[in-house]
């Protein structure tokens, strides 16, 4: 059995929180620079080259693309072959957030109850983290720090099967149009099809992190991404809901077994600031 | 068209005489405050209580920043949700006699009433450009509820703060006209 010492994991997590807070990912990036010669309203345009100045300004002064940090949500595959030393792993980065909210100055976000009292923990802790054991003798961890605006305006429906694929898309375009310019488009749209209640909205959240644009390896699923982008988009809703033609940069769909009475969707909506990091011990 | 230049804190006829949809580069003192400051300020207007800055004619930022790093003036700093600070907006319109709000998303019917009432502006600031609106800030302190962390009320000094008229004082909605101009679908 492999062994991984504590203290290794908290300083690869704190990188991690750092990076994706202050660096676009370069598909997201690439994916913005192309919008702006896309977007018909010049307003819309202008906000979607500040956005590409933004992430420039970001990445130059080492500083977060955006003041809202974010929950840290974290997908872990742990290999069955590899077991932590001196610690735990949930120890490990929990550690490593309040380390790396620290030292990157970012901004912690989180409070201790939802309901009573609403102080903040001061170190952006607990993170969120899910868990996948896998073969082999690695640590794989992601980071996907979730602002607090896109996150807001997510939704979950357990739809019936008879709704079918057309409940879906109608489902998920209009989660987008009534969230108009809260979550800070053009967004990325993450729709978790199937699975039980939980698995849907674990499933939406994780096809966020697939590469920018990047159709489901399921041809009728990858034609539901491109239906649910051209309603998004003939919308109007535009760059920060102020009208436009580019409220998405893409949908991702992930799916699911499920039961036969059944239909959850979840869609998680993330801003343009799509980030994520990760490293591999 | 360029963007118009104004100054906060605004008189009434410039704020009336914002146009929805305009362009605008925000020079003066604008204060920060979003959900905890908004509910403590509220009880305090509710009370009689002292307020905690010179509200008349202010300009509201719904932000909370990152720490600053050494030598920086402010971290990121972008605008927060708006419509979470509807509950409060009204009050804080009519009694704290605000002129200006930024801040990001749309507002409620009551909100847009008290602007119309009380001509308040409501300016948009990109969502999610943290980094680049830091850059307009020139001076930042805090002057209320230094408990609340980032969520601190800060009196801040900017120059050229890019934003967009979004709700103007006859009610003109651009979350409401811009996507309706560029629908291409019913």
């Amino acid at each position: 059995m492999r062994e991984v010492g504590y203290f290794d994991i908290v300083e690869r997590v704190a990188e991690i929180c750092v990076k994706a807070a202050c660096l676009l990912p370069e598909d997201v990036f690439a994916a913005l620079e192309k919008s702006v010669g896309i977007e018909v309203s010049e307003l819309g345009a202008s906000l979607l080259r500040d956005c590409v100045r933004n992430s420039q300004v970001a990445s130059e002064k080492e500083c977060p693309i955006c003041q809202d940090t974010g929950f840290a949500v974290f997908f872990v595959e742990m290999g069955e072959e590899v077991r932590v030393e001196g610690g735990s792993l949930a120890g490990a980065i929990s550690e490593g957030t309040a380390l790396g909210y620290s030292r990157g100055y970012l901004r912690k976000s989180i409070v201790d109850d939802p309901v009573f009292g609403r102080r903040n923990t001061g170190d952006n802790t607990p993170p969120v983290i899910h868990l996948e054991l896998v073969p082999g003798d690695k640590i794989r961890i992601v980071v996907a720090p979730k602002g607090g605006g896109s996150e807001n305006m997510s939704a979950l429906a357990m739809l019936k099967p008879s709704d079918g694929k057309r409940g879906i898309v109608e489902f998920a375009v209009k989660t987008v149009v009534e969230a108009g310019g809260n979550p800070c488009p053009p967004l990325v749209v993450g729709i978790g099809v199937g699975g039980t209640f939980e698995k849907a909205a674990i499933l939406a959240k994780k096809s966020l992190l697939r590469p920018l644009g990047q159709p489901s390896t399921s041809s009728g699923y990858a034609l539901m991404e491109a239906e649910i982008l051209g309603r998004i988009n003939s919308s109007g809703v535009g760059p920060q809901g102020l009208g436009g033609s580019v409220t998405a940069l893409a949908v991702h769909i992930e799916h699911f077994p499920c039961h036969i009475a059944s239909l959850p969707v979840a869609v998680n909506l993330n801003c343009h600031a799509a980030r994520h990091a990760e490293t591999t011990i | 068209m360029e963007p118009r230049r104004i100054t906060s804190p605004l008189d009434e006829t410039t704020a009336r005489n914002l146009r929805s949809g305009e362009r605008v580069l925000l020079d003066g003192v604008i204060y920060t405050a979003r959900d905890a400051a908004h509910q403590r300020w509220c009880e305090a207007l509710g009370t009689g209580d002292e307020p905690f800055f010179e509200s008349e004619g202010a300009a509201v930022y719904f932000a909370g920043p990152t720490p600053a790093k050494p030598g920086a003036k402010v971290g990121s700093i972008g605008p927060t949700t708006s419509g979470r600070m509807d509950a409060y907006s009204p009050t804080v319109i009519r009694k704290a006699k605000i002129r200006a709000m930024i801040g990001k998303g749309n507002r409620s019917a009551a909100v847009v009433e008290a602007m119309k009432e009380c001509g308040c502006v409501y300016l948009a600031a990109a969502g999610g450009l943290g980094a680049l609106l830091a850059e307009s800030v020139i001076e930042s302190e805090i002057v209320a509820y230094a408990d609340l962390g980032p969520e601190a009320v800060r009196r801040l000094v900017v120059r050229g703060f890019p934003a967009v008229v979004a709700i103007d004082c006859e009610g003109n909605n651009l979350y409401e006209t811009g996507p309706m101009q560029f629908r291409t679908v019913k």
